[in-house]
């Protein structure tokens, strides 16, 4: 007779692999592209292909020359990466700005920390920040939105924290700035991927659908951001403006639905899921009020993503029959 | 809404094959291997020897120690020897061989199919019944019934829960016995609750099995004291501690039994047995057994006797097929893998599941990315994740800190892994040698 396999329970595996995963993210982030293609034009489609193509390279020389391991490219985690770096970057950024982002993305932000499910910190933001910090000029310039000539130059929260510095009021400066329906749609200026959030909010449905991510990291971001804002637009409406402008504005969906849900770099209970998007959102909220940026939400996932071991420490999932 | 148990839990594909099937009793096979250890606990002593005329529903195993429970012969014949052989645990253990002779049963037994619903037996009979004739719990875990009708000092029993949930995929033994055998187990429950000296049982029942909830409901009526909880389809609600939080809601505290929450549970098959035990005087010495798999050309459901080797279950369902890669004694979840077909069924056989090759084997691992579902997906609220990489570094204390000793081995976690993580495999490790370290600090 023929040998049996002997091996413990259990014996059957549920139909998730890793490939699943990112190949849903990957599907969810199509809507997005095609928006930043309807608003940017080929630009957008160019810049996107050449930082994925970047990413994935990297990683192969990366893992094959200097880890010295299998190439894990077909894993498809670079390709998200490559396709939410580019989502971070303004339609006009030199190419070879894309390529240097990709560069320090896989290199510094992944494989220096041992590759996939290793790394402290998000790939795509260390990309991102490493870019705004060393070319900020390069980085804030923004190219018109076909579907808004009026506000190219600046962001809705660059106009928003010039004019506020600049003394003016919220009321004075609302007539300069896209309407709540502009934001939810796309017609503003700002980073490729971050402008519609009705796009990004159909692909976080489909994650969702797909359970890729669970609703309490971007509840947590979105619902702190929003009730921090609430309570200084309720004390001072006319310094600080509606809740709805900030979660709409800017990078809130992206970072929210696809930066913060980041697997790697987010806690592992529930609780601490709750606990780490709060924090997102309220030091994304006080540096967009307070901070010299207008932009927030990059910084404060950067710095919730080096307290993420603590909260695996500390804060354990609930426990049956007990304490935690 | 359903009811069912609130932290963690997974959905697999239910593949219930023989769901269909009656019970059909599988023919007696020429020579029986009667294990002495069907349960948990001690060995049963065998009280006969090579050479000894048996019969039907003799006692040939004396439960030896607290936790234990008696053998009964499944066959009549002659003992041809005791030995030992593997069984499903891939340890050797002894056995008492007997070849078969006619089918004469001891004449105490009654053998009609008459339902006895009058329950004439005291509190303290029924328990000393139920221990005599050897009943264990049929779910799988095997324990000795008649231990959990007397709970320790201190703690009393306010309802009885019936574990008629079947939450493992493929096995549907328990399903077939509530539809023919209604009455008997409604009997039996009755029999359980006066037993444990209680006034309330709920029998909790998956809701993928419609007909048997609605067959229950009807009959429950008759029947003073028992409520029928339909549950939501969700994996592991046959989990004792599970089972409870869905039915009455309470969670048992970590490392307690369930009497701590006044509750005792009992499965949906053990109560029948108990019915037999009591009212026919039957000792337990076969069970249902449902034998499937995708490759199986007739999936069944087969009363089978004690001691009868697993490959003429096999046979029966149309031998084993040519793809077949591994044999599971019990269901895909918490089901033991067999090393042979030798292997003699017993009383916690709920079931033989064989695999294809295809289906056996296991994939490649990859690196964790730290996605959260074994975390979510736990039913005691621990952490798999970390609980394997805390066994594979051997930091014990951690592990122990971290409540590796509440995991109940249902294999949520490795069933949920997408990077075919064995997550379970290791926190058995650490289970393992943290017990050895508690019970160390103990003695």
């Amino acid at each position: 007779m023929k040998l049996l396999t002997v091996s413990p329970s259990p014996h059957i595996k549920g139909d998730e692999s890793v490939k699943k995963i990112m190949y849903g993210v990957v599907l969810s982030l199509i809507p997005a592209l095609i928006a930043s293609t309807f608003f940017f034009g080929w630009q957008a489609l160019m810049i996107t292909a050449v930082s994925v193509a970047s990413c994935v390279i990297f990683e192969h020389l990366f893992q094959r020359y200097l880890l010295k391991g299998e190439s894990t490219i077909q894993d498809g985690s670079a390709v998200i990466t490559g396709l939410l770096l580019a989502f971070n970057v303004p339609s006009s950024l030199p190419i070879w700005l894309v390529i240097l982002g990709a560069l320090i993305a896989i290199g510094v932000g992944k494989m220096t920390f041992g590759g996939l499910g290793q790394n402290l910190f998000n790939p795509v933001l260390v990309g991102r920040v490493f870019l705004l910090i060393s070319f900020p000029v390069q980085m804030t310039s923004w190219s018109a939105n076909s579907a808004v000539d009026a506000f190219s130059g600046a962001t809705p929260l660059g106009v928003l924290k010039e004019g506020l510095k600049s003394g003016q009021s919220v009321s004075q400066l609302l007539p300069n700035l896209p309407t709540n329906f502009d934001l939810f749609y796309g017609s503003m200026t700002g980073s490729l991927g971050e402008i519609s959030a009705v796009a990004l909010l159909i692909g976080g449905l489909f994650m969702l659908y797909k359970k890729i991510i669970t609703w309490h990291i971007p509840v947590a971001v979105l619902g702190s951001m929003f009730i921090l804002q609430g309570i200084l637009y309720l004390v001072d409406p006319e310094l600080y403006i509606n809740p709805l402008f900030h979660i709409l504005s800017g990078g809130a969906m992206l970072g929210a639905i696809y930066m913060a849900t980041d697997m790697v770099t987010s806690p592992m209970s529930v609780k601490g899921q709750l606990i780490y998007g709060a924090a997102i959102g309220i030091i994304t909220i006080c540096i967009r009020n307070f901070g010299a940026y207008p932009e927030g939400i990059s910084f404060a996932i950067l710095i919730m993503n080096a307290v993420v071991p603590l909260i695996n420490n500390y804060v354990k999932p609930t426990r049956f029959g007990g304490q935690a | 809404m359903l009811k069912t148990f609130k932290i963690g839990g997974i959905h697999p594909a239910e593949n219930k094959l023989s769901a269909n099937a009656s019970i059909q009793a599988l023919a007696i096979p020429k020579t029986v291997y009667i294990p002495m250890a069907q349960h948990i606990g001690a060995p049963a002593t065998p009280l006969v020897k090579k050479g000894d005329m048996v019969k039907v529903g003799q006692m040939i195993g004396k439960a030896s120690g607290f936790v234990s429970a008696n053998i009964h012969s499944s066959v009549s014949g002659k003992v041809k020897k005791i030995d030992q052989i593997l069984d499903s645990s891939g340890y050797k253990k002894d056995v008492v061989v007997v070849d078969v002779d006619g089918d004469e049963w001891e004449e105490t037994i009654d053998r009609s199919s008459d339902l006895v619903k009058e329950i004439t037996m005291t509190q303290d009979e029924i328990k000393a019944r139920i221990a005599e004739a050897g009943i264990v719990g049929l779910g799988g875990a095997t324990f000795p019934t008649h231990i959990k009708l007397s709970p320790p000092p201190g703690n009393t029993a306010e309802v009885l829960v019936i574990n008629a949930v079947e939450c493992e995929p493929y096995l549907t033994a328990d399903h077939q016995i509530m539809l023919e055998k209604g009455e008997e187990i409604m009997v039996g429950v009755s029999i359980l609750m006066k037993g444990i000296g209680v006034s309330k049982a709920i029998i909790g029942i998956e809701n993928n099995k419609k007909d048997a909830i609605d067959h229950f409901k009807k009959l429950a009526k008759a029947y003073e004291g028992i409520e029928i909880t339909p549950l939501k389809v969700q994996y592991p609600q046959g989990g004792e501690k599970q089972l409870i939080a869905a039915t009455i809601g309470k969670e048992v505290p970590s490392g307690a039994l369930p009497i701590a929450v006044g509750a005792v549970v009992n499965n949906v098959a053990t109560a029948y047995a108990v019915y037999e035990a009591v009212q026919k005087n039957k000792p337990l010495f076969e069970r249902v057994v449902t034998v499937t798999g995708k490759s199986v050309s007739k999936p069944c459901n087969l009363l089978v006797r004690g001691g009868t080797p697993i490959q003429d279950l096999i046979d029966e369902a149309g031998g084993l097929p040519e793809d077949t890669g591994k044999v599971i004694s019990g269901g895909p979840m918490m089901g033991k893998a067999v090393v042979n077909l030798e292997i003699p069924s017993a009383k916690g056989t709920s079931g033989i599941l064989i695999m294809q090759d295809t289906e056996s084997a296991r994939e490649k691992m990859d690196a964790c990315i730290r996605c959260s579902k074994c975390v979510k997906a736990c039913p005691m609220g621990i952490e798999p994740y970390l609980l394997m990489s805390l066994a594979e570094k051997s930091m014990w204390e951690q592990s122990e800190n971290r409540n590796v000793m509440d995991c109940i081995e249902c294999g949520s976690c490795s069933f949920t892994c997408p990077s075919n993580r064995p997550l379970l495999d290791y926190i058995r490790l650490g289970k393992g040698t943290v017990g050895q370290i508690i019970r160390s600090r103990r003695s």
